[in-house]
């Protein structure tokens, strides 16, 4: 087994820490985050109330325990749908061009392009508009934003397998598109897949609170770390716990994202290890 | 070999814009509510409503409308605002006075400080200072830009009053006036852009330290920073460059946020306001600008790529 | 260099131009659409433009009380019916041209035309005949007497406007008022200036600046910063007290005319039941929601009236909390596992707090309320105009709105003939007394009825520089009047 790099284990452990704390949610938090009492508002980080309470009296620990879990799970479903859809769509285009015309290939690539082209914060105020603000819609709007990132990264992944030898056996011995995509390809793209996601799911943290701060995203009284921080503003002169917390939430969730992504990335990448041209599976 | 390239991809690049100017009218189409109903807030005047309608010439239909508006378009004419009741082309027109400044500023910003970031800690790889200044550039990244703006104000505004806590006096109230009020926003946008901007910089230089002709400098004799600073640089600020160009068009519209906080008169709290207030000529108008000017950015940087490489123009890999 | 000579002359001409004092800066939490007060309903705009850059026959002063305008004084006839109001002479508007009683015509005919856009056409409605005597003479004749028509030509949609100008004033509002229109940068801030040839005399200020600020954080430093001058509809009743301890700021909570309800469905189960909207009046503990949601700067209230008004009959003690008897009541009805419905909320943050609040009451008898947070455009769609939803919090600002209960198609869907007669009533009568004795009425029957939940008077939270003086402290109806406003000399 490699050496696993540090940034690896310290990211590793921050993402598990607020997993572990989202969960936990389901079941308990130190206080019940629907309870209002004006009476214990503004109570400042203590004891009873280790990252003290809103203007609601609530607890602000439970809250940001709650508001991990659905940052996490929005951010985790967008960009399930962005690999649900974008990796297949990104294979199909791939192998368009190396089988076909490379028809389909271009208008896909095109229709990528185009969604790049849309300015994302706006579109998902739009579409929440339309739709309405809740935590699906800001699902469908990250996620929309996320199919062409992994149609673009699959598609030049496979590309750049396609002219492997093994490939080339394959298809040589009759194998269909479809198959040779999911047999021989995706399996050697998923390592660039897993790394990719782990920097889309922090980036798409990043636009729940966004969104949740503009009012858009989880509604009241689902807490929600955006939200909390429009909040907080006004209030930050006398009770700067409210701001501090939440936004330190949002920037510990990221930073260990991102340091297990670029762990990932050192332990997987096929420049620094060379172990994987032998792991290849044929 | 370039006359079929170049045909091809302005074929493909009209019929993206045509696309795209279908699917933001559609898009835009779909709202619910309008903005008659709107002006008339809580006042129940179903007649009055109806004459704000007929006005702005909501009437018509679906087709008539969409090619009034591409038609206006190509000629310059946006239309007129239903909400201000003034050309919406002169509302951008102020509007981008002050988002393109203010984008400038930022993108000037992060650059500025990703370069110099970017290249120590691609000399150092590995070392102590190179560390920090990655776990710098991953908090940088992380900071979500609205909260920073926050810090900034209560620092810079409320305790130390350096700065105004926002507004914009608007240019002829004199250059530096300007540059002071867009100064904390410029700072807040340019955070984590500079953060991104220094990790990709370090990377790509460490890329290009990589190849043969940083080699062969440095067998001539060269030192490895004379190397990079002579040969290497250009190329590795080429990822840089066609990142800072997307951003631009990305800074436009995202400045929403920043530009609530600050009070400033930008395009993004423009576009924010007019869907909240269903001013759907203005959304319409400023969401295809901002699409064409990526989709017209794009063109160009790959029309230079295939000048530049000509294996692209074969249309393969990206 | 002609403009440094320019600049030098006029500073040695007009030494005003030197002193910083003659100048206001005001903020101003919404941007009016456009400027023309007549042409859509915007309290935005009267909040700009009222008594500034326009004025009407006659007008509202802070006390809610009716002042001479344009019109210096009116004979009315025995029946009520007609109205002779003398005007104003040698009046001009910004624009040079005279004022005159042709432009008081043209004014109520432009509004209460059919293509007109004026959102209080019924102000106009009832008018019959308008008769111009001689160029400062008019009779205005109504279908029949009305105690509210003088009060009501005092609002802003009902000023005069210049039949030249009158087009363009959504955009370049010409008018008779003591501040001329100079800019508009949009987003950003309008300007005006004083009125050198206003009639009623000279006033203080010399330049105005409404500067708008949306976001609440902008707000307070802004204001801690002194940028603006005054702010007089604060937004952050939360941080508030940060300038009460201030000894450079003066806070003075007044009252507004918005009276803060939970809009109820009349026509949709289970709120067409009054057991279910007694019920929920018993479930609701008003001081908690002012405390929680505007930090203890509101009024309660018990029906749909104004605490400062003359007319008001206190009825916050006929549902008071009482959990008991609403958990009775629910099982009276039918109901007694609860029920769930919806909560839309409109932006105001007021809303959204109180909105909190009110599901956590109601949660403790067993109402489930989901809660729905959107945007203006789409509350005015859905609630407003389609009547699609159960529940709402909303402020309704317009001064004497009661009779909005007597609209069966308003989005109360209250549709009962006993208060519509009162109103009717009201509306025929000619004798102070009996206006008086029938507003009660009228209060008594919908807080009885439990039509909506009446939570809290919507207060206004003005802060402005200590030495500011002449700023109105209510807001009867959303103005901010000008003409008397001075900063006063620092001792």
């Amino acid at each position: 087994m490699t050496k696993f790099p540090i940034s690896l284990w310290v990211g590793l452990l921050m993402t598990i820490l607020f997993v572990m704390a989202a969960a936990v949610s389901f079941f308990w938090t130190p206080y019940d985050v629907r309870e209002l009492d004006i009476a214990s508002r503004f109570i400042a980080p203590s004891f009873s109330h280790l990252f003290g309470t809103d203007h609601f009296g609530r607890d602000i620990f439970s809250m940001i325990m709650v508001g991990a879990r659905n940052a996490i799970g929005v951010s985790l479903l967008a960009v399930g749908i962005g690999i649900m859809i974008g990796v297949p769509l990104g294979l199909w285009a791939a192998a368009t061009r190396t089988y076909g015309g490379g028809f389909i290939d271009e208008i896909l690539m095109r229709t990528n392009d185009l969604i790049f082209a849309f300015p994302s914060l706006l579109m998902a105020i739009l579409i929440t508009a339309v739709f309405g603000p809740s935590a699906i819609n800001a699902i469908i709007a990250i996620g929309i934003f996320n199919i062409p990132v992994f149609a673009r990264i699959s598609r030049g992944a496979a590309l750049s397998l396609s002219s492997k030898e093994y490939i080339m056996a394959a298809r040589v011995s009759g194998k269909g598109m479809v198959r040779i995509s999911y047999e021989h390809i995706l399996p050697n793209i998923l390592n660039l897949l897993i790394v990719q996601a782990t920097i889309q799911f922090s980036i798409a943290i990043i636009a729940e609170a966004s969104l949740s701060y503009v009012g858009l995203g989880s509604q009241p009284p689902d807490p929600s770390l955006g939200r909390m921080l429009n909040e907080a503003q006004t209030m930050i002169f006398f009770a700067p716990w409210l701001v501090y917390f939440p936004g330190g939430a949002i920037i510990s969730m990221v930073v260990g994202l991102n340091l297990m992504g670029d762990g990932l990335r050192d332990l997987l990448d096929p420049k620094t290890n060379k172990a994987k041209e032998e792991d290849v599976v044929a | 070999m370039m006359g079929a390239y170049l045909f091809k991809r302005t074929l493909s690049l009209i019929i993206t814009l045509i696309v795209a100017s279908i699917v933001i009218f559609i898009m835009i189409e779909v709202v619910p509510g309008d903005p008659a109903a709107f002006m008339m807030g809580l006042s129940d005047n179903t007649e009055a409503a109806n004459a704000v309608r007929t006005e702005l010439g909501l009437d018509a239909s679906a087709w008539q409308r969409y090619f009034t508006w591409i038609f206006g378009m190509t000629s310059g004419d946006f239309g007129i605002s239903y909400t201000y009741r003034i050309p919406v082309s002169e509302l951008i027109g102020q509007r981008l006075l002050v988002s393109v400044p203010l984008t400038l500023y930022s993108l000037i910003l992060s650059t500025m400080i990703a370069i110099p970031v970017g290249i120590i800690a691609a000399s150092r790889r590995g070392s102590f200072v190179d560390t920090v200044l990655m776990g710098l550039a991953q908090v940088g990244v992380a900071v979500p830009n609205f909260w920073f703006a926050i810090i900034l104000v209560l620092f810079f505004s409320t305790s130390l009053g350096w700065f105004s806590a926002g507004g914009f006096l608007g240019w002829d109230a004199g250059f530096f006036q300007g540059l002071k009020a867009l100064t904390l926003p410029a700072i807040s946008l340019a955070l984590p852009q500079a953060a991104i901007l220094s990790r990709i910089m370090r990377s790509s230089i460490l890329d290009v330290m990589d190849e043969d002709y940083i080699r062969t400098a440095r067998a001539k004799g060269l030192s490895k920073n004379q190397a990079l600073i002579d040969h290497g640089l250009r190329n590795a600020m080429i990822p840089v460059l066609t990142i800072l160009g997307l951003q631009f068009s990305f800074l436009l519209a995202g400045g929403i946020i920043i530009e609530s906080i600050f009070s400033l008169p930008g395009l993004g709290r423009l576009v924010f306001q007019s869907i909240a207030q269903r001013d759907l000529i203005v959304v319409k108008s400023i969401v295809t600008l901002l699409v064409f000017a990526v989709v017209m950015i794009t063109f160009f940087v790959d029309m230079c790529y295939a000048l530049v490489d000509p294996r692209l123009r074969e249309g393969a890999q990206k | 260099m002609i403009r440094l000579i320019i600049i030098i002359l006029s500073v040695i001409f007009y030494p005003n131009l030197l002193s910083a004092q003659n100048k206001i800066t005001i903020g101003l939490q919404m941007e009016p659409p456009n400027l023309d007060p007549t042409a859509g309903a915007a309290s935005d705009i009267d909040e700009v433009v009222y008594g500034n850059i326009f004025e009407g026959l006659v007008r509202i002063d802070q006390y809610g009380k009716i002042q001479s305008g344009l019109a210096l004084s009116w004979d009315i006839s025995k029946d009520g019916r007609s109205y002779v109001f003398h005007l104003a002479e040698g009046v001009k508007f910004h624009d040079g041209t005279d004022f005159d009683a042709y432009d008081v015509k043209f004014s109520f005919n432009r509004a209460r035309a059919k293509n007109s856009t004026n959102a209080k056409k019924y102000i106009f409605k009832p008018i019959v005949m308008i008769d111009v005597f001689d160029s400062f003479t008019i009779m205005i004749t109504l279908d029949h007497a009305r105690s509210d028509f003088l009060f009501n030509i005092g609002l802003g949609d009902a000023v005069i406007v210049g039949e030249e100008s009158a087009a363009n004033n959504v955009y370049n509002p010409v008018g008779t008022g003591p501040f001329k229109f100079k800019r508009w940068i949009r987003g950003e801030r309008i300007e005006l200036i004083a009125n050198d040839q206003y009639w009623g005399g000279a006033v203080w200020l010399e330049r105005v600046t409404f500067k708008f600020i949306t976001d609440p954080l902008s707000a307070y430093t802004a204001m801690m910063a002194g940028d603006i001058d005054a702010f007089p509809n604060y937004p952050a009743p939360e941080n508030l007290f940060l300038f009460e301890i201030d000894p450079t700021f003066d806070v003075i909570v007044g009252l507004t005319a918005g009276e803060t309800i939970l809009s109820t469905n009349n026509k949709s189960a289970p709120f067409d039941n009054i057991l279910v909207r007694r019920a929920m009046a018993y479930a609701i503990n008003r001081q908690e929601i002012i405390d929680g949601a505007m930090f203890g700067n509101a009024v309660p209230i018990g029906s749909h009236f104004a605490p400062d008004h003359p007319y008001y009959v206190d009825l916050t003690a006929l549902y008071t909390q009482n959990l008991t008897k609403a958990r009775a009541l629910l099982k009276e009805a039918g109901y007694e596992q609860g029920f769930t419905a919806s909560l839309k909320l409109p932006p105001p943050i007021y809303a959204r707090r109180t909105g909190e609040l009110i599901a956590y009451q109601l949660a403790k008898i067993g109402i489930d309320l989901k809660i729905e947070n959107m945007e203006w455009a789409q509350w005015i769609d859905q609630v407003l105009r389609h009547k699609n939803y159960d529940l709402t919090i909303v402020s309704h600002v317009e001064p004497m709105d009661i009779v909005i209960y007597a609209n069966p198609n308003y989005y109360f869907g209250y549709d009962n003939k006993d208060f519509q007669k009162i109103i009717d009533d009201i509306d025929h009568s000619n004798d102070k007394a009996q206006t008086e004795k029938l507003y009660q009425e009228a209060q008594r029957k919908i807080a009885d009825d439990a039509v909506n939940g009446y939570l809290f008077q919507l207060g206004k939270y003005g802060v402005w520089k200590k030495n500011l003086m002449g700023m109105w402290r209510n807001y009867p109806i959303r103005a901010n009047v000008l003409r008397d406003v001075y900063f006063a000399e620092a001792q």
